[in-house]
C-alpha cells in the first residue's frame, strides 16, 4: 500500500513542540491503550525468558533465581539428550516439511483451475463451498474426522469394508495418521489461501493473454508463461513465510488431532511444551525448548528472506 | 470468440475437478448431518453414508435439553460477542493514528509493533506471566491477551490509507480534532474492513481452545470448543447419556454428532454473507505497504 501519500496539512518549519502537542496528543492517547496491551502482553514475557537459563523457582522472583549450571545451558543440553524432545523436533519438522510439499502447491493450483471456470456463479459457489473448512475449528475438524476415517464407524471405512477391502487405521497408525493430518490440513485451507492467488491473477494485464491467444497459444501455454510469472512474487512471498515457519508449530492443530496410539508421530513441539511445561511444571526445560524453537524461527525467517532476495525475488520486506 | 472444440473439453475437465473438489469439502458436513438425524439402530449397524436412515431428532431434543450444553454455548456467544467488539476498538485506536505521516516516533512505534509479530516469548513465558498477572482461571483470560492482532490491524490500516487524504484534509482545515475525524469520517467509511475484521476475531475466538486449555480449570469457564474437546475424547459427557437408557453407543454418536453440529452452524451461517469483504480483507493483509 502506499505510504507517503498521507500528509496532513500546515507542518510549519519551525512548530515548537508545545504546539505539535496541542495537536497531536490525540493521536498519542488513542495509541496508548494499544501500545500498552502490546507491551505487557508482547514484551514483559521476554522477561521470563530467562528462566530458560536458570533453575526455577516458585518463591523467588525471575530475577532472584540462580543461574543454572553448564553456564546456563543445562536445560539446552538436558533438551538435547531427552529422547521425547528430540522426537518432538524430528516431528515437527517432518510434519512441517510434508504440509510445504504438498499443502503449499495445492491452493495455487486450485487458483489456476478456478481461474479456468467460465461459468462466474459456478465459481463463486465453488468458492464459498471451499472456503467453508477454513472456518471450523481443529475441535470440530477432528470431531469430522473421527465420523469419516474411524476404524469401524467411520464413513470411509465403511465404504471400503462394504467393497471388500480392509479397513485402514487412517486415526491410529502413525504412518496412516500423518497422510490423514497433512490431508486434513490441505483439506481447511486450500480454498482460504487460494484467495490471495486469485486476488494476483486477477492484477495481471489481460493484454497478455490476448496477445497469447493472437499468437496460438494453447490454455495450458498461457498458464505456464504467463499466469503462473504473473504471481510468481505472490508465491515467494508467502514461500518466505512458510519457510520461516518450518520449525513453528502451531498448537490448535496438533493437539485436536493427536491420539495416544500415534503419539510417536504426532507429538510436536507446542504440545510437547504443554505436556512437559504447564502439565508437568517443567517451567525450565520446556521455556528453553520454546526460545530454541523462536530463535530458529527468526534465524529460519531473515534466512528465507535473503536468499529470495538474493535470487532477484521482492522478500517480504 | 469462438472456442474450439478441445477448448470446450478442457473447460468441462475444469467444472468437473471443481465439482469433485466440492464435494470433498461437502462430505463430511453431510455425513455429520445424517449421522445426528439417525436411528440409534441405523447408527450401530453401521448404515448411514450421506442420508439420515431411520429418522430421529432424538439427539438434538437432548443437547437443547443440556443445560451444561446449553451454558457453554451462550457463554461462547456471549465471548465471541465482547471479544469481537473490544478487538476491533482496540486495533482502530492502533491503526488509526498510525496513517499520520506526521506522527513524531512514527517509526520507532512501527518497529515496536513488527518485532511482536516476528518474535514471540513462548508459551511458558506467557503462562507465567497470566499466572503473575492473576489471571489463571479468570474469564477475562479469554479476552484480554488475545485483544488484538497485528496482522489484522495491518489490514486496517492498508483500508484506511486507502480513504482519499483531501476527506481528512478538507475537516481539518474545518478545524476538526483528529479524534472527530476518526468517529464522523473514518468510521463511517471503513464498514467493509470492519465487517471483514468482526468475521475474523468472532471466528477467532469462536473456534479457539488453547488458551482455555491453558489457563483455564474451572469448567463453567471452558468455551464451547474446549467443551466439545472433551466430550469428543469422553472426557466428560453429557449428563443426559449417563442416564439409565439413554447410554446406547449409537445415541452417543448422534448425540456427539449433533453436537458438533451446533458448534459449527452459527459461523456457517455468517460466513457466505461477508464474502465479498473477507476477499477484500484477506487480499490487503497480503499487499501490506
Amino acid at each position: 500500500m502506499k505510504k507517503s501519500t498521507n500528509k496532513a496539512p500546515a507542518p510549519q518549519k519551525k512548530q515548537s513542540f508545545g504546539v505539535y502537542m496541542k495537536r497531536y496528543w490525540q493521536l498519542y492517547a488513542l495509541l496508548a491503550l494499544p501500545l500498552l496491551y502490546l507491551f505487557i502482553f508482547k514484551y514483559v514475557p521476554m522477561v521470563y525468558i530467562q528462566i530458560a537459563f536458570k533453575k526455577y523457582s516458585i518463591v523467588q522472583s525471575v530475577w532472584e533465581m540462580p543461574w543454572a549450571a553448564n553456564n546456563g545451558f543445562e536445560f539446552f543440553i538436558k533438551a538435547f539428550n531427552n529422547k521425547d524432545f528430540i522426537n518432538a523436533l524430528r516431528n515437527t519438522l517432518v510434519l512441517n516439511l510434508l504440509d510445504l510439499v504438498v499443502g503449499f502447491p495445492a491452493p495455487i493450483i486450485f487458483a489456476l483451475i478456478l481461474n479456468e471456470l467460465v461459468f462466474k456463479k459456478f465459481k463463486r459457489v465453488v468458492q464459498t463451498i471451499a472456503y467453508m473448512p477454513h472456518f471450523l475449528s481443529w475441535v470440530i475438524i477432528y470431531g469430522l474426522a473421527l465420523q469419516i476415517f474411524a476404524p469401524s464407524t467411520g464413513f470411509l471405512n465403511m465404504i471400503l469394508t462394504n467393497l471388500g477391502f480392509e479397513s485402514v487405521p487412517f486415526l491410529n497408525e502413525p504412518a496412516h495418521w500423518v497422510g490423514t493430518y497433512i490431508f486434513l490440513g490441505i483439506w481447511q485451507s486450500f480454498g482460504w489461501n487460494s484467495i490471495v492467488y486469485l486476488a494476483a491473477i486477477a492484477g495481471i494485464n489481460s493484454e497478455l493473454y490476448e496477445a497469447a491467444s493472437v499468437d496460438g497459444a494453447g490454455r495450458f501455454k498461457k498458464m505456464w508463461h504467463i499466469t503462473l510469472p504473473g504471481i510468481k512474487p505472490t508465491i515467494v512471498v508467502l514461500l518466505v513465510m512458510n519457510l520461516g515457519n518450518i520449525l513453528g508449530s502451531s498448537f490448535d492443530r496438533p493437539f485436536a488431532l493427536q491420539n495416544n496410539l500415534v503419539m510417536n508421530a504426532a507429538e510436536v513441539l507446542s504440545t510437547f511444551v504443554y505436556k512437559n511445561g504447564i502439565k508437568g511444571l517443567q517451567f525450565s526445560l520446556t521455556t528453553a525448548v520454546g526460545f530454541f524453537q523462536s530463535i530458529v524461527c527468526v534465524i529460519f525467517l531473515l534466512l528465507a528472506n535473503w536468499i529470495s532476495r538474493r535470487l532477484g525475488e521482492r522478500g517480504i520486506w | 470468440m469462438i472456442k474450439s472444440k478441445s477448448a470446450k473439453v478442457g473447460d468441462w475437465c475444469f467444472i468437473i475437478i471443481c465439482v469433485l473438489v466440492s464435494i470433498v469439502c461437502l462430505v463430511p458436513m453431510l455425513n455429520l448431518l445424517a449421522r445426528s438425524l439417525s436411528s440409534t439402530d441405523a447408527l450401530i449397524k453401521h448404515e448411514v453414508y450421506l442420508w439420515p436412515k431411520g429418522w430421529n431428532l432424538e439427539a438434538y431434543s437432548t443437547v437443547l435439553g443440556d443445560m451444561k450444553y446449553i451454558r457453554a454455548f451462550f457463554w461462547t456467544v456471549f465471548l465471541t460477542v465482547v471479544c469481537t467488539f473490544v478487538s476491533l476498538t482496540m486495533t482502530t485506536l492502533c491503526a488509526y493514528p498510525l496513517i499520520f505521516e506526521n506522527l513524531k516516533g512514527r517509526s520507532i512505534i512501527n518497529i515496536f509493533i513488527t518485532i511482536t509479530m516476528f518474535f514471540n516469548a513462548g508459551t511458558i513465558p506467557n503462562y507465567l506471566l497470566m499466572k503473575s498477572l492473576n489471571l489463571l482461571n479468570n474469564p477475562l483470560v479469554l479476552i484480554i491477551p488475545s485483544c488484538m492482532s497485528v496482522y489484522n490491524m495491518i489490514i486496517m490500516r492498508s483500508f484506511f490509507y486507502g480513504i482519499p487524504d483531501s476527506l481528512r484534509e478538507s475537516a481539518e482545515i474545518d478545524g476538526a480534532s483528529f479524534f472527530r475525524i476518526l468517529i464522523s469520517i473514518y468510521l463511517p467509511l471503513s464498514k467493509p474492513v470492519f465487517a471483514t475484521l468482526a468475521l475474523f476475531y468472532a471466528v477467532g475466538r469462536w473456534n479457539g481452545y488453547s488458551d482455555a486449555l491453558m489457563y483455564v480449570n474451572k469448567d463453567i469457564f471452558y468455551p464451547l470448543q474446549l467443551f466439545l474437546y472433551n466430550i469428543l475424547n469422553n472426557i466428560n459427557s453429557v449428563e443426559v447419556t449417563t442416564q439409565e437408557g439413554f447410554s446406547t453407543p449409537g445415541l452417543t454418536e448422534s448425540l456427539k454428532a449433533a453436537i458438533v453440529m451446533f458448534s459449527t452452524v452459527p459461523i456457517l451461517c455468517i460466513y457466505p454473507w461477508l464474502q465479498k469483504y473477507f476477499i477484500h480483507g484477506v487480499t490487503m493483509g497480503a499487499v501490506k505497504e
